[in-house]
């Protein structure tokens, strides 16, 4: 990264440091900064740099193009509620059900992705949106005769995560100051968006990273250097999915309410942008992109205020035009960078192809003049 | 001298046309084995089917008596087979190391659980794997390349990266198809030298090629494969005075 000052690239245990007590302070500078109601859009920014890490598995490393990952996020959400909310009457601690959430998902990963171990590009991405779209559906229709989902209304009051007694979904006064749920929820969530890294990064420079590359790259030649491509891309579904299972039952427990509206197509789609926009395989990009993709929708917001400042009134409905910027920006986005804010090392290359076929040419006429 | 595979009476259907037709021979430990015929003479077709790609429609195909026809790719390459491709297919986008390294995958244990932990065994088999690719890297002549980016390598660099790969497997038996393909003489040559290399390691070489000479001049036996069936066997000066041969690549006799 060419972005950073030198100073701080010859002292990685100083950046690392201000990075760490930036993170950990950034609750209450945002919420004195901007608002209370921001530190929950951090909240979610860093539940979707968990999804979009988790997503990143199945399609920046493995690339197998998955449109359904929603699904795992609501299976996650969803047996989390079931299991520590008065719809069963059962209330479960947290460290049994969210591991069991990421559990599930991970199965239904395997589940989903053993009959379409056959399929490549588009016509995996078809299969996995139906997928998600099925999951979705059941959600939404399991509440007779049996009722298990409570169908569209949702789940309702699902206990929030409390550690040693400790809830993380009540106001508590620490030194004086009062502290409020989403700092809590916070700090839990970089938790697991860090530990989300850590795996994420150490795949990546595993033998299972460079398999899932190699199948990315050529199937056939990676099945002839022995490895088991079914096995591969299963881990890779499987993975995927359980982390979207965690983030799933962070969610629910941060809301304490959940319904199938929360699972649509939509949000697949835009935890694939942000992978995508991020820089798709790379880590920092596709955190960044999480990051963006959270807080400015929710920044754009603002434009009814702005028009209503300098217009008098407002002209366009800030929802409308919040939309629209959105399309707009990722637009210009892959005009511009279709790599990707942050790509990875890899995926700038293929994106410059041009050059690459420059030096395949200029070697092929090599041959031919000797 | 014992034997290292066997291939008996393979044949191979696509739909009504037979690409191979119950073609048999024996493959000795420690030998050079040329596979030549014109196009289309079904080389490659068998090479897929003796590795794993393609499924047999008849006959058995063993390697140290084992049956290996109709198991998987990375099966085969476990029990030590390892091939290279007729028109180069690296992993592009990754380096020439990290190539060979993936090589290395059939050879290696860690799983998700190690590799997130860095267990000890994920950290000496990561070592290892380095190391083993890198003095691979430097037994094909590539010393100095690990770092370039397989598709940027000539494309002679390819071929041998492509050896290279493959030999981080461990392979008894290497099969290379049209491993000399496209280049020019002197490359030939260091190609051929390599061979030899490899042979005096102690592996058996499988060879699908068109350079007679090259065939001549580093195989110990040959096989002629035409229209899907073997029409010659034997050490290469006796095939290449065999009648049958000379018809196949020269066309029938005008008298």
């Amino acid at each position: 990264m060419r972005s950073v000052p030198d100073w701080l690239r010859r002292h990685p245990g100083l950046a690392f440091g201000l990075l760490a007590v930036l993170l950990a302070v950034l609750p209450f500078i945002v919420s004195i900064g901007l608002g209370r109601g921001w530190v929950r859009v951090l909240d979610f920014a860093l539940l979707y740099a968990i999804l979009a890490l988790g997503l990143n598995i199945v399609v920046g490393y493995a690339g197998l193009l998955d449109l359904g990952y929603i699904a795992f996020y609501a299976l996650g959400a969803y047996l989390f509620a079931w299991l520590s909310s008065p719809q069963f009457g059962l209330h479960l601690p947290f460290w049994l059900v969210l591991p069991s959430g990421a559990l599930l998902a991970g199965g239904f990963g395997v589940l989903l992705g053993a009959p379409t171990l056959r399929l490549r590009g588009d016509y995996l991405a078809i299969v996995t949106l139906g997928f998600g779209e099925i999951v979705r559906i059941f959600m939404n229709n399991l509440d007779a005769p049996v009722n298990i989902t409570n169908g569209p209304q949702g789940i309702n009051l699902i206990d929030p995560i409390s550690i040693g007694g400790f809830s993380l979904g009540a106001r508590h006064t620490i030194l004086g100051v009062h502290v409020f749920p989403p700092t809590f929820y916070y700090y839990l969530f970089l938790f697991f968006t860090l530990f989300t890294i850590l795996v994420a990064m150490r795949l990546q420079d595993s033998r299972i990273g460079r398999a899932w590359a190699a199948i990315r790259e050529d199937e056939v030649a990676a099945a002839a250097m022995g490895i088991d491509t079914r096995n591969i891309k299963l881990l890779a579904f499987a993975m995927g999915a359980s982390f979207g299972g965690l983030a799933g039952g962070l969610f629910a427990a941060f809301q304490g309410f959940i319904s199938p509206e929360s699972f649509n197509l939509m949000e697949s789609v835009m935890i694939l942008c942000m992978i995508v926009l991020g820089g798709m395989g790379n880590i920092p990009g596709v955190i960044l992109g999480a990051v963006l993709l959270t807080v400015l929708p929710e920044a754009l917001r603002y434009l009814g205020a702005w028009q209503r400042a300098a217009l008098g009134h407002v002209v366009v409905d800030p929802n409308d035009l919040r939309m629209l910027l959105f399309g707009l920006a990722m637009v210009a986005m892959m005009l511009y960078r279709p790599a990707g804010l942050l790509p990875s090392r890899q995926r700038r290359r293929e994106f410059r192809a041009e050059d690459g076929a420059a030096e395949q040419e200029a070697a092929s006429l090599y041959d031919a003049k000797a | 001298m014992t034997t290292l595979l066997t291939v008996e009476n393979v044949t191979k259907r696509f739909g009504g046309l037979s690409a191979l037709e119950a073609v048999s021979l024996t493959v000795n430990a420690g030998e050079v084995y040329g596979l030549i015929g014109p196009n289309g003479a079904g080389k490659t077709t068998l090479f897929n089917c003796m590795t794993g790609l393609y499924t047999v429609s008849a006959g058995v195909i063993r390697l140290d008596g084992v049956p290996i026809h109709n198991r998987k790719p990375h099966q085969i390459v476990g029990r030590g087979f390892a091939r290279t491709f007729q028109n180069i297919r690296l992993f592009a986008n990754m380096t020439a190391l990290e190539n060979v390294m993936v090589g290395r995958h059939a050879r290696t244990r860690t799983g998700v659980l190690g590799a997130v932990l860095h267990s000890r065994r994920c950290l000496a088999e990561e070592r290892d794997s380095r190391q083993r690719a890198k003095s691979l890297m430097a037994f094909v002549g590539l010393k100095d390349r690990s770092r370039s980016l397989a598709g940027h390598l000539s494309y002679g660099d390819q071929r041998r990266l492509e050896i290279a790969r493959a030999l981080a497997t461990e392979p008894r038996l290497l099969a290379l198809d049209e491993p000399v393909a496209g280049m020019n003489p002197n490359e030939r040559r260091e190609m051929s030298e390599l061979f030899r290399k490899l042979r005096d390691a102690g592996i058996t070489l499988l060879l699908i090629e068109h350079d007679v000479k090259l065939v001549m001049g580093v195989c110990d036996r040959v096989a002629v494969l035409d229209y899907g069936k073997k029409i010659a066997e034997g050490v290469p000066d006796e095939v290449r005075r065999n009648p049958a041969v000379i018809e196949a690549y020269l066309g029938g006799a005008v008298s």
